[in-house]
């Protein structure tokens, strides 16, 4: 083939190939060894010696200009076999995969970790005590004396005379003070267990107890740390009231209310109109306690108050009845998804 | 405590509404439960008399004309009862009118007649004949001839009051009374306390043979005695009724009802026996003997031991101190002769005697809570001012005062101003101080900011400053508490320890595989062992038990997790659920030694249980596997031997040489025993594993420390044995590696049995990974190690190569 014949053959050639096989084949008919080109280029030992250089040149460029069409055409042939690729893997986005259900955390784990995190994060300790107490750390040191009317507020299940099932997160009070002296700042979270049971009462239920002793801690401070609790934990809006009560380890003691968060404080069925909902006790701790632990009363005062898990969790996901939380039906447990 | 707003105004000028009264009893510490209005649904019903009043022919009717006054001279109205006659003064309901059963008064025809109203039976209007003598006739309810023509029934049963129902805190006995709310509410309206009439006259009469001993001075520490005469046995006036009856009691006679009087009132149980069944004329009051027996008021026999305080005569017990009395010194018509009792028993006493003996009374609820000795001079003295200006009996002047030496003075302390506010953190000036401290009765001597003050002697409660701060605040206001954050306080790290916060990582990682965690009562039942076929001499039965449980289903503390977590599967499948994955992390108890002498081992168990379509052992494996691969552990299994577990299907779990705990698929029979659909039990295989959380918490690791990788190629080799069926895996793999240190990992990858291969013969074929600290592991020294693994396995299990 001419050099003329080849410009004008593989031009033509080259706009009928398709795929890469017929790119294969332009490419061996023109570019390999054996190809129009190569054979053009072998054609030079007939040229004479004075024009060898510009054939040669002549040919270098044929063979660039079609390597050039070559090139050209075989990422077009690329890109059109990956479309086609795509074309042929397009799947439908929308069908359905292998169903897995997902677990989570029981309901009061969920209230437990908040309100955890709350405290944490103003510099409280966790501290688990055990869950079979004696008289001492339940009652006596507590300042709930033998015949203290407050041993009937509690309906204790005893195991001996002395051993009992511990009716409240306290203890935790003790066995912290026993173990170490201010600052403390410390969360007793835990199981507790009363001879109740009905739809707000379960004979086992959980408690968050909570305990700062320092330099000065007043009946104000456990006030603004409340209205922290209240707001990191219901919202910004809500506030606290405190109201009169009696524990036999606080003096004074408070029941504190927050601001009703269905309603906002204008009442509703959930506040049973009264605009606030009652979510914990608490108070200033008593001398005795502090005493009963070594801590002089003289030099420390301290602030506690104790949260039902169970209550919390009620009011903030609207549970009926306290029996739910324990039935751990799967349809139930599986709405409590952080 | 039941108190009515009426009774209470007899002691203080209260000028405000009930409902803002509540309001202030509420901020003061009194939470009011319920308010309710004596009057309630009782509307325009009003005194008429019966002018003129004709049969209706061919019925059992009366056609009356009522006048009632300014309400109307002549409302026509037909009654069927026949107690009624012209000039009878009667309750008239007329059109609009409201009644207590909920009948709603509109003009009706009445055969063929109309009727412009109701005449009311007592009934109707919900009374008894206590409130009103008549109110139980069955007929129409006459009303006394001086009754107003057209004043509201309401306001002539004197119905227009409130019955407060208050939650009184343990702290304060003495607010088991009306004269003790009445003084809250003088101290927080800033009003005069007006104490009862506690005066009486006695008369000079002496009976010389009365004698009252005290044996157990401790648990009576004061008993008050006087003995009354020419006993009236009379109904009490209708406003001491009416109170009695809207406060829970019933009136009885007029002696009983003063001591019931004096219990609302004053707060004291008092007692009144019989002067003539006593024997000797003798009080005395002593421990029972284990086995001495009482008739009780209530005509039951009571069985007593020595922890029961007995009242009793010379020879025999007449009451059962401070709980109730005892029949035979009961007040009846023929008693002419009393001796008063106003007494201080101690609450633990009085509780105990009344929980052993089942025992509920009104005088043991008030004695639980606690009575002071001022309490016991004041009941005594206003019973006999009752009994007195009533002319139920006359006053004689032998009168008994036994005390176990207290002393009636006032108790004094001294605080500081600086204390109290200490305490609050607000700065309340002293003269408020003092304003409040009055005003609540007690006696202030304000001195350079100390207050010398000296307490009422019903506040037993009142010891130093922490309670006069809650006393100060109580009146000064909460609201004026002002929130701050520690001030003065150390800065506190605080945070979840180590331990903690693995917990809730391994609590989320479970959830994230598809696990709900749950939460179930510790406490369950023995019959559990039964039902998960526990041996009868196994560990697991040596309980806690509870020594007053509410039922015998939560009677001890679990000892093993199973049966709580089947429990809740049993209830999903039940509730008609199908699949679903728990865990549950919480304690088990197990004592040291039983009988118990100290507390039992709580011991942290993960619990897991599995149920559905998708579920089986190995599903649950997977589960185990890929949570200790997520916290870089390594269990190896072995086959176990559980009770409740399949034989086949039951594995033992080791962590670092350690066993851990145990899972498996539950036994059949409890499946069978399951109150689930008898369709469903077939289908139902459920998968519970139990590892002991306390162990593995320590098989974490603490921290992660970075070892540079050695840079040398390791080596794979896979094999195919022929082997006996019956070789596990595990037993294999663990023969394998242990051929060669460089032997790192072994790997199963297929296994199959075939008919080919021989009924008693399986393949199993191993990916065995090499590799070594020291260099390059090449295909020679790989050579080396299968040539020796070969070995082992033949000479071990007779296994052979395939190809």
């Amino acid at each position: 083939m001419s050099m003329e014949t080849i410009k004008t053959e593989c031009q033509a050639e080259l706009a009928l190939v398709q795929d890469a096989k017929q790119l294969a084949d332009f490419w061996t008919k023109y570019l390999s060894k054996s190809g129009e080109v190569q054979k053009l280029m072998g054609g030079i030992k007939n040229v004479p010696n004075e024009e060898k250089k510009a054939y040669g040149q002549a040919v270098n460029e044929i063979k660039n200009w079609v390597q050039g069409l070559y090139d050209e055409k075989k990422i077009e042939i690329e890109k059109k076999a990956m479309m086609a690729r795509y074309d042929e893997e397009v799947v439908d986005v929308t069908l359905p995969v292998k169903e897995v259900q997902a677990g989570n955390l029981h309901p009061l784990t969920c209230i437990k970790n908040e309100i955890i995190d709350v405290f944490v994060g103003m510099g409280f300790d966790v501290f688990e005590g055990p869950e079979i107490e004696d008289d001492d750390h339940n009652f006596t040191r507590l300042n709930v004396l033998k015949d203290h009317p407050s041993r009937d507020m509690q309906d204790t299940f005893w195991l001996t005379e002395d051993l009992l099932l511990r009716t409240h997160t306290s203890p935790g009070q003790i066995r912290v003070m026993d173990a170490q002296k201010p600052p403390i700042k410390v969360l007793v979270p835990g199981k507790v267990f009363r001879s109740d049971s009905d739809a707000t009462h379960s004979p086992m239920f959980s408690q968050m107890e909570g305990l700062v002793v320092d330099k000065h801690i007043t009946l104000c401070d456990l006030q603004g740390m409340l209205d922290q609790f209240v707001k990191a934990l219901f919202s910004d809006a809500a506030k606290t009231r405190l109201r009169p009560s009696y524990f036999p380890f606080t003096e004074p003691s408070v029941e504190v209310d927050v601001s009703c968060f269905k309603c906002g404080g204008k009442g509703c069925s959930l506040c049973k109109g009264t605009g606030w909902i009652e979510v914990l006790g608490g108070g200033v701790v008593n001398n005795k306690v502090l005493e009963n632990c070594g801590i002089d009363s003289s030099k420390y005062s301290g602030l506690a108050f104790g949260i039902g898990i169970e209550r919390i969790a009620m009011l903030k996901y609207g549970i009926n009845h306290m029996g739910k939380l324990f039935e751990n039906d799967v349809e139930f447990l599986k709405q409590f998804k952080a | 405590m039941k108190v009515l707003y009426s009774w209470l105004k007899d002691y203080v000028d209260i000028d405000i509404e009930p409902k803002e009264l509540e309001t202030k009893l509420f901020s003061a510490g009194f939470e009011v439960e319920g308010i309710e209005y004596l009057g309630e649904n009782l509307e325009n019903v009003v005194v008429g008399q019966i002018t003129a009043m004709e049969h209706y022919e061919g019925t059992h009717l009366q056609i009356c004309h009522v006048d009632c006054g300014d309400k109307g001279h002549d409302h026509l109205i037909l009654t069927g009862a026949d107690n009624v006659f012209v000039g009878a003064k009667v309750p008239a309901a007329l059109v609009g009118a409201k009644l207590p059963c909920g009948l709603e008064i509109q003009p009706r025809k009445m055969v063929d007649m109309m009727s412009y109203g109701m005449l009311c039976s007592g009934e109707e209007m919900e009374l008894n004949k206590d409130w009103y003598p008549g109110a139980d006739v069955n007929g129409i309810m006459i009303l006394a001839e001086d009754a107003p023509l057209g004043m509201e029934m309401r306001d002539y049963l004197e119905l227009d009051d409130y019955l407060f129902d208050i939650s009184i805190t343990a702290n304060r006995p003495d607010c088991q009374s009306v004269i003790g709310i009445a003084k809250e509410v003088a101290a927080f309206l800033n009003k005069p306390f007006k104490a009862p009439d506690y005066s009486y006259e006695e008369d000079g009469t002496v009976n010389e043979n009365i004698s009252i001993e005290v044996l157990d001075k401790e648990t009576c520490p004061r008993y008050l005695g006087h003995y009354i005469y020419d006993v009236k046995y009379m109904e009490s006036p209708l406003w001491m009724k009416r109170r009695l009856i809207a406060v829970g009691h019933n009136a009885i006679n007029a002696m009983v009802d003063i001591t019931n009087y004096v219990l609302v009132e004053i707060g004291q149980p008092m007692h009144a026996f019989d002067l003539d069944t006593l024997e000797g004329s003798s009080i005395v009051v002593r421990r029972a003997n284990d086995g001495e027996t009482l008739v009780t008021l209530d005509e039951k026999e009571r069985v007593l031991n020595h922890n029961n305080l007995l009242i009793c005569d010379k020879v025999k017990a007449v009451g059962l101190a401070g709980v109730m009395g005892g029949l035979n010194s009961e007040i009846k018509e023929t008693t002419t002769e009393v001796l008063f009792e106003s007494a201080k028993f101690l609450k633990d006493s009085v509780r105990k005697t009344s929980r052993g003996l089942g025992l509920r009374s009104d005088a043991a609820a008030r004695f639980e809570k606690g009575i002071d000795e001022y309490t016991v001079e004041c009941g005594m003295a206003r019973a006999l001012n009752l009994a007195q200006t009533l002319g139920v009996a006359k006053i004689s002047s032998s009168h008994f005062d036994v005390t176990g030496g207290a002393s009636t003075e006032k108790r004094v302390i001294k605080v500081t101003v600086d204390q109290v506010n200490n305490v609050l953190g607000i700065e309340v000036p002293e003269e408020d101080m003092v304003r409040i401290l009055k005003a609540l009765q007690f006696e202030v001597e304000a001195k350079d900011g100390e207050l010398t003050l000296a307490i009422p002697r019903y506040r037993d409660d009142i010891e130093g400053y922490q309670d006069i701060a809650e006393e100060v605040i109580r009146e000064y206001g909460y609201d004026k508490v002002i929130p701050t954050f520690l001030d003065d306080a150390k800065v506190t790290n605080g945070g979840l320890n180590r331990y903690q916060s693995k917990e809730l990582a391994v609590k989320e990682y479970l959830c994230s595989q598809g696990y709900f965690e749950i939460q179930t009562i510790a406490m369950t039942a023995k019959t559990d062992f039964d039902m998960f076929l526990i041996p009868e001499d196994a560990e697991e039965r040596k309980v806690v038990e509870l020594l007053n449980p509410i039922t015998e289903n939560l009677s001890i503390m679990r000892t093993i997790m199973a049966p709580s977590m089947v429990k809740v599967i049993e209830n999903n499948i039940k509730n008609g659920n199908e699949a679903m994955r728990f865990f549950e992390l919480a304690n088990i108890y197990l004592p040291k030694a039983l009988p118990l002498t100290e507390p039992p081992v709580e011991k942290k168990i993960l619990c897991l249980g599995t149920c559905g379509a998708e579920e089986d052992f190995f599903a649950l494996k997977e589960t185990l596997e890929n949570f200790a691969a997520y916290n870089d552990l390594t269990f190896s299994y072995k086959r176990g031997n559980v009770p409740y577990l399949h034989p086949g299907r039951t594995a033992d779990v080791y962590c670092k040489g350690e066993k851990i705990g145990h899972f498996g698929q539950l036994r059949y029979e409890i499946v069978d025993n399951m109150n689930i659909a008898g369709g469903k039990k077939a289908d139902t295989k459920i998968f519970i594993a139990e590892i002991d959380y306390s162990l593995l918490a320590d098989l974490f690791k603490t921290a992660i420390k970075y070892t540079p990788e050695t840079g040398f190629k390791g080596n794979n080799r896979d094999i195919s044995v022929l082997i006996d069926k019956t070789v596990e895996c595990g037993t294999t793999i663990d023969a394998i590696t242990a051929c060669d240190a460089l032997i790192k990992k072994v790997t199963l990858f297929d296994i199959f049995e075939s008919e080919k291969l021989g009924a008693d013969k399986k393949s199993m074929a191993f990916k065995i990974q090499l590799a070594s600290p020291d260099g390059d592991v090449t295909d020679e020294m790989t050579d080396a190690v299968i040539e020796k693994v070969i070995a082992a396995l033949e000479e071990q299990f007779g296994a052979q190569m395939r190809a």
